[in-house]
Parts: C-alpha cells; sequence; structure tokens
C-alpha cells in the first residue's frame, strides 16, 4: 500500500472510519504539510457530531488511569471513542516521551477505540495547535465521544476550551492543598470536577471543600458545576461521572449555551486568520532587503524590536494602492 | 517564519512477559532527547496491541525490546501483522538479549539492526537518524 495517498482517498478512508486514513491525515495536519488544509476543508461538514470532551488537571492526578475506566464504560454502552492524548515537548530538545498509552493499553486493541498521542510541539498554552483538528478529523470519522487528555500544567486550561464542549477538571486527595492546587482558571473553567483516588481518606474532604468553594464563586450560568468523586482503581463513580457528562452535552445542545459555541467559531476563525496573515506578512517582509538590515540594527541595539516592525509595516504598500 | 519541522515518531514496545523495562526506557530518553517523538507502550504487549498502537500513532520507527528469549516467536509475528496492514515502510530494530546466531534470522525478516546491552545511546540515535524510511 502506498503511503502517498489522494486527499481524496485520504478524506474517503476517514469518513469511513479507515484507521490508516485517520493516522495519515493527523500526520499532515501535525506537520503542517499542504495537504492538510484541503483535508480539513473537506471533513469539516462532517463534524459537529462527537460530544469532545476535554480532560485537565494536575500531573498525578490519574488522569489516564481515568480515562482508560471511562471507556470501557462508554465502550460497555455501545459508544465509539477516540482519544488525543498530549504531553509536552521539550523546549531544549525538541522531544517529547509520550507515555499515555501505557495507562490505556487495554483499549489499544479495541476496534471502538482510536489513541493518538501527541506532543505539543511548543504551543504555549500546552495544548497542540493540531489538537483542534484531529479532534475534528476523529469526529468526521465517526466517533460519538472524543477525549482531549491534556497536561496538567495549568495553563492549558485556556487552550482547552477551544476544543473541548464539556471540561472535566480531575484531582486528587494529597497533591499539596487541594484549593490552592486549583489555580486561577480551572475553578471557572471546569464542567465537572472530579476527585479521583477516592479511595484515599481525605477524598471526601476534598470533595466538600470543592463544592463550597463553587458555592462561593456564585457562579450565575445555567449549569450547575458537578463535583464527582471517583477511584480509578475500583471503578467508583464512573457511572456518575458519564451521567453528568450527558447531562452536560443535553445541556449544550439545547443551545443554552449557543453564544459560547458561537464564540468557539469565531476563536477559530481568528486563530486561522492569525496564522495565514503572519504567515502572508513575514514571508513577505522576508523578501525585501530591509529584513536583514534590519535584524542588525536591532542586533546593535540602534532600534529596538516594537519600533522595527512598525516600521517594516509602515513601509508595505497598502492594499488599496496599485501593486 | 518556519514551517513546522516533520519531527521522528517512535514506538518503543515491550513484547511479550518480561518486565525488564529499563533499556526501553534509556532508549526513550535518549531518542526523546535527540529531538523524537517517542510513544512508549508500556510493558507485556502482544504483537497485535504493537502493531495497531504503530497503526494509530503514524510512527517512522519502531524499537522492539525484550529480554524473555522469545523474540524467534514474537518477533515474526509482528513483522508478519506489520505487513497485513501495510507498513511496510516502518524502521524496525530491536534490542535487549537477542543472541547473535538469531540475528541473521530477524534481519531476513526485516529487523534492520540489533542493538545489545551496552550499546551506546549515541549509535542508537544515529542509527535511527540514517535510516529513516523516504518522506511518505
Amino acid at each position: 500500500m502506498s503511503r502517498a495517498n489522494s486527499v481524496e482517498q485520504l478524506v474517503r478512508g476517514v469518513l469511513q472510519g479507515e484507521k490508516r486514513a485517520i493516522a495519515r491525515s493527523i500526520s499532515k495536519i501535525e506537520n503542517n504539510e499542504p495537504e492538510a488544509q484541503r483535508i480539513i476543508s473537506q471533513i469539516y461538514p462532517k463534524t459537529g457530531r462527537a460530544h469532545i470532551i476535554g480532560i485537565t488537571g494536575p500531573p498525578g492526578a490519574g488522569k489516564s488511569t481515568l480515562i482508560e475506566k471511562l471507556v470501557k464504560e462508554l465502550r460497555n454502552r455501545g459508544k465509539t471513542v477516540g482519544i488525543v492524548a498530549v504531553d509536552p515537548t521539550s523546549p531544549f530538545t525538541g522531544g517529547a516521551f509520550l507515555g499515555d498509552r501505557v495507562r490505556m493499553q487495554d483499549l489499544s486493541t479495541d476496534e471502538g477505540v482510536y489513541i493518538r498521542s501527541m506532543a505539543t510541539r511548543n504551543n504555549p498554552g500546552g495544548l497542540a495547535k493540531a489538537t483542534k483538528d484531529a479532534a475534528h478529523v476523529l469526529d468526521a470519522s465517526g466517533k460519538d465521544v472524543i477525549i482531549v487528555e491534556t497536561v496538567g500544567a495549568g495553563q492549558s486550561e485556556v487552550e482547552v476550551i477551544k476544543v473541548a464542549q464539556t471540561i472535566v477538571v480531575v484531582l486528587a486527595p494529597g497533591l499539596g492543598d487541594d484549593i490552592q492546587a486549583i489555580k486561577a482558571g480551572q475553578m471557572e473553567i471546569g464542567d465537572v470536577f472530579v476527585v479521583n483516588k477516592g479511595d484515599r481518606e481525605n477524598a471526601n474532604k476534598a470533595v466538600s471543600d470543592i463544592r463550597s468553594m463553587l458555592e462561593m464563586s456564585g457562579e450565575e450560568k445555567g449549569w450547575k458545576t458537578q463535583v464527582i468523586k471517583t477511584s480509578a482503581l475500583t471503578g467508583e463513580g464512573i457511572a456518575d461521572l458519564i451521567e453528568s457528562l450527558e447531562m452536560h452535552r443535553a445541556y449544550i445542545k439545547k443551545g443554552a449555551l449557543l453564544h459560547q459555541r458561537r464564540a468557539h467559531a469565531e476563536i477559530e476563525l481568528i486563530e486561522a486568520l492569525k496564522e495565514k496573515i503572519t504567515e502572508s506578512i513575514i514571508q513577505d517582509l522576508r523578501q525585501k532587503g530591509e529584513w536583514i538590515k534590519t535584524t542588525e540594527r536591532i542586533l546593535a541595539r540602534e532600534i529596538d524590536p516594537y519600533s522595527a516592525a512598525e516600521n517594516l509595516l509602515r513601509q508595505r504598500p497598502k492594499a488599496s494602492e496599485k501593486r | 517564519m518556519s514551517t513546522k519541522e516533520r519531527k521522528i515518531r517512535v514506538l518503543i514496545a515491550k513484547p511479550g512477559l518480561d518486565s525488564h523495562d529499563r533499556g526501553a526506557k534509556i532508549v526513550a530518553r535518549a531518542l526523546r532527547d535527540a529531538g523524537m517523538e517517542v510513544i512508549y507502550t508500556g510493558l507485556r504487549q502482544t504483537p497485535e496491541q504493537i502493531v495497531e498502537t504503530a497503526l494509530q500513532e503514524d510512527v517512522d520507527v519502531i524499537g522492539l525490546s525484550i529480554l524473555s528469549g522469545a523474540h524467534n516467536t514474537l518477533f515474526p509475528k509482528t513483522m508478519n501483522l506489520l505487513k497485513k496492514k501495510g507498513l511496510t515502510d516502518v524502521l524496525v530494530f530491536a534490542g535487549g538479549i537477542i543472541p547473535q546466531e538469531d540475528m541473521p534470522k530477524l534481519r531476513k525478516i526485516g529487523i534492520k539492526e540489533v542493538f545489545g546491552p551496552g550499546t551506546p545511546t549515541s549509535a542508537l540515535v544515529d542509527f535511527v537518524k540514517n535510516n529513516l524510511p523516504k518522506t511518505r
């Protein structure tokens, strides 16, 4: 089988749920190959069906183990699942150790589960840009549920919103002070909070602490944030978790959060515009002789980068002027 | 602006029942430090699990680590499955405890190289970089 599949072949394969096509498509997207955009544009109309769930939280909370249990139960209920597991790229070496699969070994030969490990490739915010598009591919391939597992570094939560419809924050008792461990932003974006390792003795306290914090924050939105105790080891709480996820899904489908979904679409558009505008302008400027001279001037401290940027931009002919 | 550079994706797998993963993890770290994205399967993988993972993760390279002596059964099974699934241009190497006299047989089924204990990690990194499948 030749590796050089055409875009049409890949798209057809994706829409049929064919794993090879899914794998190759995600790779092209990750590598920003020229076919990537054509693939996305052809599958995009087929997206919007899946329930996309973002799972975040500090390292050590047991996200991957919990996901394995969650997915097994979803499979029992006849759902197909796609998982995108994101781990950090080393800023020094550019490499990454993607070890989330170790905790999900039982799922690797389940026909109804597709797992892709991704590195952040130094996208600040901790969530690989390609994750969003990989989720679209899995959506178009017919997966009912897509789980995006992110690095639990704290800043990635904002990125997760751009991808997921339901956000689950997984915590574990004893990871430092539970409340201090919830960095700013996590309280606001979590739709469901999970206290994992629920067999531990301070688990119940963690649950009630989080519940009181949520009450204090006085949320006005129509969704009542859920707090659930689970044990990925024993399976406790998994059914409750699924129920909460389904409830949230019903809530957002009702259109209650239509403005939020519109905001998502707008964010996607802005991100795409930023990328195209930036790339085309910089490519354009690079070709002009001024580029090297300008960087030399910055190096010599003759000019600061911001003024230099302004100068370069000012010199560009405006779109309305004759070309 | 740089286009995203192509990262080398490597699967480090432990087929069979031995639980000696120190070597596998050292190799995984070395390749990561050389800028590659390394997916580690964990212990006790069947050939089916390994090939399925390689397929979904669209890896360029597979490293099989085995110390139980079962390589003569597990490696051919794995290579056959890879072929069946169309993953014919993945670079496959092996490591662990594999006797010299078994190596020609393994090379014949498509295992490009076998690295014994004591192999410097730099040799591994160079091997991978120099033997990558051509751009797909």
